[in-house]
């Protein structure tokens, strides 16, 4: 019992040895299902088979607990549970529930398996198998790592299935016929004259059923709706400008409130004065919280304007104040005592590339905010015997825990209302606007307050996208590239993020070198080395994690040796590439952009494949110089995931991940100065806007053997492939992000 | 002080330096204006006034001159606002959404002034405002086709 103990104090176990490990003990507790959280409260004459549907007289609910940042989560679970129940858009409402052990999260940890995603052999099954167990083990209700599809791809067309069987079963009972003669559609049973009974209508008798849970689900030929372009559930909203988010949140009595938290993330308010914020309009209270002060006023903006006018004196920052010093400490992390893993060792790379031959460069990746377009905030009521929160958040059993750590409440006491989000991009996997809405509201019980941040707060307070550096030794001849010896040095994602959610990892982070490591090359010599930065800033999960940065340095020193080796691009690429379907993308990129050598005439094109949450992608970029400067023209992308679901919104967030991957390869990054992030707004982190925007021509491919999701795997190859283009463009080999230190963009 | 906003009049008692965008979310109510970035850079509090696309977290209320519509007033008028938003979901353009609002205001002010645009005239009107979803070019099929319809229906 003493690993399960270990379980419970929620140390959360993403290395090999220790999770392979824990695969004995929990086997049966494994496998118990947990309760459906629906049947609490139950209406009479309401039916839930699963934690997933829920049916009364008159209307029929869909349960879609992975949050939506703006990816289409909440639409897709939908259209996965509807597809084998047998119903329309429109027929149906759609709620995020409560959180929820029974919501735990599948196919996350499986990227913390240290397999290549391309590897199925027994071990590695297995392995991701055990750290699925884990999750399941403390219920982990997570949304992120393009997991969504994954998780809910069998369990919610089951949950589908089971409904509908169930169904079927009380309309026979009722009409006094075998089920073998009843049919569904459209939300209704059909009886064997032709007569319907609808499911509403039926839903008090299917209460009294035991859920019929010998299903068997459609072959995808049979599918209505998955595979084919589905009009997004929330799309009309969106465009209508009715789409609720949480920063617009309004309840009778609430109070608006605003911060300033020292900016030097994790240091001290030592004093503060509030005298002229206090004196404004509006404003009822000015007032200290942990890190800062906090304003509350009678609307939003007034609440901007007095905290604006609080002066603070703020303590130190509790990592270097200036950004050369995390440079100097990331270029000293290359060292034995900082080495996490050595996660790729084929041949004797060590002693391939020790010659004076060796070709050799160094990479780095600044740090990088999320800044999505809605600002981080939250609505919370705290009552004696409650607390309500209304925000977007992606942890939500996590935020019951930590909310009622702070209110003294019961983590089952927290009522969370998770909303749509306007995007999240990895922010909403964070805490700190919960944790101060909750504080605040927990000093004015009965009175709801929303906390919004300002944008500058937003920045202030982020939580990056580590920065990273990346050495490489190669080895090329006969025209090929033949050894690698790669090293990627980064602090850890994975101990900072979740060490903050209150859920320690122990073991080393596959997110280090995602990007590199994973990749399906097959090198005769070849060593993959992550290197674990001691904490510096604040750190978290951005849009694709590790492989945001990994992917760029790895892709281009390939870039640079095949280069060196006088070999095409792409046919190396392939040629290096032992996956099928990994090879497949880059095939399908080659032949919709049309590959064929160089472009000559100020024009160049850039190849990059990168592989990240299972998924294979490849793309290449084209770029004209243009009156100095660099005008990204063209882009194609080729992803497999398996099977695609839907085609509309595949597209959508493959060009959209390509722009966001571009954006910050070009003119993003976040830097410290006396402690505090130098950029506070979209004026000094702009991204690319529409005019810069190129052509993006998208395909899905579908020989991969699992489903995958595609949210963050467009992202990595953006950057490689455009510094690629730039070198067959301009010759300029381009080994540090942003772009816009080097080069200028049309 | 008074203001019209999509065709009603509200009597308001607000500081004149309250930004438009803060008078319509927290006083009236009207939601589909967004907060971004209070600087005038993204354009999620994109608004019409006079004909114009304003960012009316820059837009003292006291300065206000003229009706204001937004993205919630149905297409009171701004008779381009419905075909600009049919064609935003025909394209299925929204990722996150929270732009949305914004683009759709810039693009249906653009299109009543420039009924047949070029590439370069959409993308040069369009660059105002910011998507971080990376939305760019389903907002650009988005414009076209609304301005294609705006043409047959001879607007």
């Amino acid at each position: 019992m003493s690993r399960v103990g270990k379980i419970a104090r929620r140390t959360f176990l993403f290395g090999s040895l220790a999770v392979a490990g824990g695969v004995a003990f929990g086997v049966w507790r494994v496998k118990t299902p947990y309760a459906n959280p629906l049947e609490d409260g139950l209406a009479e004459g309401a039916a839930t088979f699963n934690p997933w549907v829920l049916v009364d007289a008159e209307k029929i609910t869909l349960i879609t607990p992975q949050a939506d940042k703006g990816q289409g989560a909440a639409h897709v679970q939908a259209a996965l549970i509807a597809e084998e129940m047998d119903l329309e858009f429109g027929q149906f409402e759609i709620s995020f529930g409560q959180p929820d052990k029974a919501y735990w999260n599948r196919a996350l940890a499986e990227e913390g398996a240290p397999f290549l995603a391309s590897d199925e052999s027994f071990m590695a099954e297995s392995a991701r198998g055990a750290v699925g167990g884990l999750v399941k083990l403390i219920g982990l209700q997570i949304t992120g790592g393009s997991s969504t599809v994954p998780d809910g791809f069998d369990k919610l067309r089951e949950a589908g299935a089971v409904a509908r069987e169930t169904l079927k079963a009380a309309a026979a009972q009722r009409a006094g016929v075998a089920v073998d003669r009843l049919r569904t559609e459209a939300g209704k049973v059909i009886l064997p004259d032709g007569s319907a009974l609808t499911y509403t209508e039926l839903a008090a008798e299917a209460a009294g059923i035991a859920p019929v849970t010998d299903v068997t689900l459609r072959k995808p030929e049979a599918w209505r709706l998955l595979g084919k372009p589905m009009q997004r559930l929330d799309i009309v909203a969106k465009s209508t400008g009715r789409q609720v988010y949480g920063i617009d949140i309004e309840l009778p009595g609430m109070v608006h409130a605003a911060v300033k938290v020292n900016p030097r993330q994790g240091g001290v308010l030592r004093a503060f004065d509030a005298d002229a914020a206090r004196q404004m309009r509006g404003v009822s209270d000015v007032f200290e919280i942990t890190g800062g002060v906090a304003a509350i006023a009678d609307n939003t903006w007034r609440a901007f304007q007095a905290i604006e006018a609080v002066e603070c004196e703020w303590g130190p920052a509790p990592y270097p104040p200036e950004q050369s010093e995390h440079w100097a400490r990331v270029a000293a992390s290359f060292v034995d005592e900082q080495l996490d893993k050595v996660w790729r060792d084929e041949g004797d790379a060590g002693a391939a590339v020790a010659g004076d031959g060796a070709i050799t460069a160094e990479y780095r990746a600044p740090y990088l905010a999320h800044a999505p377009l809605e600002p981080l905030n939250a609505t919370v009521l705290v009552t004696d015997d409650k607390v309500e929160v209304w925000a977007g958040q992606q942890i939500p059993r996590q935020l019951q825990v930590i909310v009622a750590g702070i209110t003294g409440h019961e983590a089952g006491q927290v009522v969370f209302h998770n909303q749509f989000m306007g995007g999240s991009f990895g922010h909403r996997l964070e805490f700190e606007n919960i944790r101060q809405a909750v504080e605040i509201a927990n000093g004015r019980r009965g009175t709801p307050v929303k906390l919004t941040y300002t944008r500058e707060e937003d920045f202030a307070h982020d939580f990056c996208r580590p920065i990273a550096m990346a050495r490489g030794r190669g080895v090329v001849r006969d025209g090929q590239v033949k050894a690698v010896d790669f090293s990627v040095a980064a602090p850890s994602v994975m101990a900072s993020q979740m060490g903050r959610a209150g859920l320690p990892v122990a073991g080393p982070d596959s997110q280090i070198a995602a990007g590199a490591w994973n990749n399906a090359y097959g090198f005769e010599d070849f060593r993959m080395r992550a290197y674990r930065v001691p904490e510096l800033a604040p750190v978290s999960s951005w849009r694709s994690v590790g492989a945001s940065s990994g992917g760029f340095f790895f892709d281009c020193f390939l870039d640079e040796l095949i280069h060196a080796a006088g070999a095409d691009p792409m046919a190396e690429r392939i040629r290096l590439m032992t996956h099928d379907p990994s090879r497949k993308v880059l095939e399908a990129v080659a032949e919709m952009s049309g590959w064929d050598g160089p472009l000559g005439d100020g024009r160049g094109r850039g190849v990059a494949f990168v592989e990240s949450f299972g998924v294979p992608c490849a793309q290449v970029v084209e770029v004209r110089v243009v009156g100095g400067a660099i005008r990204i023209e063209r882009v194609w992308v080729a992803a497999d995931v398996g099977r695609l679901l839907d085609p509309v919104n595949f597209e959508n967030l493959v060009q959209g991940g390509v722009i966001f991957g571009l954006s910050h390869a070009m003119n993003c990054e976040i830097t410290y100065k006396d402690g505090m992030a130098e950029q506070s707004n979209f004026d000094g982190y702009e991204g690319m806007r529409i005019d810069q925007c190129p052509e993006i021509a998208v395909r899905a491919l579908e020989n991969g053997s699992k489903i995958r999701g595609i949210g963050e795997p467009p992202v990595p190859p953006a950057a490689p492939a455009l510094a690629n283009a730039i070198f067959a463009a301009t010759g300029q080999r381009l080994r540090e992000m942003p772009f816009s230190h080097f080069v200028d963009f049309a | 002080m008074r203001i019209v906003v999509d065709g009603v009049a509200h009597e308001l008692d607000v500081e004149p330096d309250m930004p438009l965008l803060w008078v319509l979310r927290d006083e009236l109510d009207i939601k589909g204006v967004k907060y971004g970035c209070g600087i005038a850079q993204c354009g999620a509090c994109t608004v019409v006034i006079g004909g114009e696309a304003v960012k009316s977290c820059q837009m003292p209320v006291g300065d206000v001159a003229g009706e204001v519509l937004t993205i919630n007033g149905e297409g009171a008028g701004l008779s381009t606002l419905k075909a600009v938003q049919d064609a935003w979901i025909a394209q299925q353009v929204a990722q996150c959404g929270y732009c949305q609002s914004g683009q759709i205001m810039l693009a249906a002010a653009f299109l009543a002034e420039t009924p047949d645009p070029t590439d370069d005239e959409i993308d040069e009107a369009m660059s105002a405002n910011l998507c971080r979803c990376g939305t760019y070019p389903r907002i650009r099929a988005a414009v076209k086709a609304a301005a294609q319809t705006l043409r047959e229906a001879g607007q």
